[in-house]
């Protein structure tokens, strides 16, 4: 369980980074917060050659508002992001996601750029930036451009980012409808384990309850997390009664195909992602009618 | 493979070493210092029995290298005890709640007690849950250690001798 030897050096900027990392060639990678990238090397499924630090890098972390989007740098620490009050008074949904993610111990190392970078299926930013469609912002030498989630999580482990980017900037939309309201729920084998299947949703209703804006997204059941379309369609306009979300939710089994492992099969995720999905709803629309804060 | 010269304030004091760009720091803990209070459990951030303070918050000490704590201060469970050498009132709260058996996590465990200590000192049963969360017990079932942290919050408060 030691890793396979390599360089190391510490960046100074995200320009210095972005040198080193195309100077490094393929096997170069960068090292933040470490929590995905280094069990990945102790178990040698990783071997890159050079690693190039980009903890300390000032202009890597923050978080701020900017217009209608909240705007996190990728270098931030999880748990500076868990207890920032401009992420909880402006997107509680991402505080509540960050209160499921790993430990106290791995989210004062681990940041949300590299929980995004890595892809985990399971993790919860990936859920949550594909939820909200979120932006990420990639620098390289060449140039800086930005991706979409929905073209970013491109399947277990693989993003759009190519080997000589650096995710420096994450942009989630802010939706500043009066009533909006989230939910999410997760189900895991111990507190702040990996989900087994998580689902979030943010939605918007109008004065007479009926629902204008709903995004739904799941994660642990697919590759990616995943957006949930056709759900979404269905309950459009109605006013998210009960026995609706229970009857559309139905959708999932044919919706999402999870892989079973040895602690879940694949007829139980499937199961939990559609009970996870009604909570979520469930929570969302309360909150939005402000029975549920 | 690069190799760096570092030095680490470990429990209050500067110390310095070698070590390989892999070397892990719990591995430079152990190997290098001779610190080997703090334990290797499963080695890839599962178990929290390598824990240890960095800049005041507890992190799992293998799953970071050693060079990226160059400069940076540490407190391992050697730490925790008074320059006498008298235990805190955590590690009396485990050994008066048998909080432990074999001991193996034992470390980890106090150091993620002491953090949780260090802001909170009348924690809920939740929010001690909560914060050994991360570490793995197999033998004592977690009742006793959930004590331990209450008992040690308990002391530290004045309320019991």
């Amino acid at each position: 369980m030691k890793a396979a030897p390599f360089d190391y050096r510490r960046a100074t900027s995200i320009d210095d980074a972005c040198r080193a990392l195309s100077e490094g060639g393929d096997e170069a990678r960068l090292i933040a917060g470490g929590q995905t990238l280094v069990p990945l090397m102790a178990m040698r499924l990783a071997r890159p050659t050079l690693l190039i630090d980009i903890n300390g890098i000032a202009e890597m972390s923050g978080i701020a508002i900017d217009g209608d989007h909240l705007v996190i740098g990728g270098g931030t620490r999880q748990s500076d992001a868990l207890g920032s009050e401009i992420v909880q008074r402006h997107l509680p949904l991402l505080a509540d996601a960050l209160s499921h993610v790993g430990h106290d111990q791995t989210r004062n190392r681990g940041t949300i750029g590299g929980s995004l970078a890595n892809a985990d299926p399971a993790a919860e930013l990936p859920l949550i930036a594909q939820l909200l469609e979120a932006d990420m912002i990639a620098r390289s030498v060449e140039s800086t451009r930005t991706i979409a989630a929905s073209s970013f999580f491109e399947s277990a482990m693989a993003t759009a980012l190519a080997p000589n980017e650096c995710l420096t900037e994450i942009r989630f939309p802010l939706w500043r409808e009066q009533k909006t309201g989230y939910g999410f729920h997760e189900v895991s084998i111990r507190d702040s384990d990996f989900a087994l299947a998580a689902a979030a949703v943010q939605l918007t209703l109008d004065d007479k309850g009926a629902c204008t804006r709903l995004h739904i997204a799941i994660g642990g059941a697919s590759p990616a997390p995943m957006r949930l379309g056709e759900v979404e369609s269905a309950l459009l306009g109605t006013n998210l009664e009960d026995r609706t979300l229970h009857a559309e939710t139905a959708r999932l089994a044919t919706l999402v195909d999870p892989q079973g492992d040895i602690h879940a099969d694949a007829s139980y995720r499937r199961r939990v992602a559609r009970v996870m999905t009604e909570r979520a709803l469930q929570s969302a629309r309360d909150r939005a009618m402000g029975t549920n804060p | 493979m690069s190799e760096h010269k570092i030095t680490v304030c470990v429990n209050g004091n500067d110390m310095s070493g070698h070590a390989e760009a892999r070397l892990t720091l719990v591995d430079f803990l152990r190997d290098v210092l001779g610190l080997t209070g703090t334990h290797i459990g499963c080695e890839h951030g599962v178990c929290g029995a390598c824990s240890v303070i960095m800049d005041g918050k507890p992190v799992r000490s293998c799953l970071m290298y050693a060079v990226q704590a160059d400069g940076h201060d540490v407190t391992t469970v050697e730490g925790l005890e008074a320059d006498d050498g008298t235990m805190s009132p955590l590690q009396d709260a485990f050994w008066e709640n048998h909080a432990l058996q074999c001991g193996y996590c034992t470390p980890g465990m106090l150091i993620a007690g002491h953090a949780l200590l260090s802001y909170n000192l009348s924690p809920t049963d939740e929010e001690i849950r909560h914060a050994i969360g991360g570490n793995l017990c197999r033998c004592t079932g977690y009742q006793q250690i959930v004590e331990a942290v209450r008992m040690a919050a308990e002391k530290i408060r004045g309320e019991t001798s």
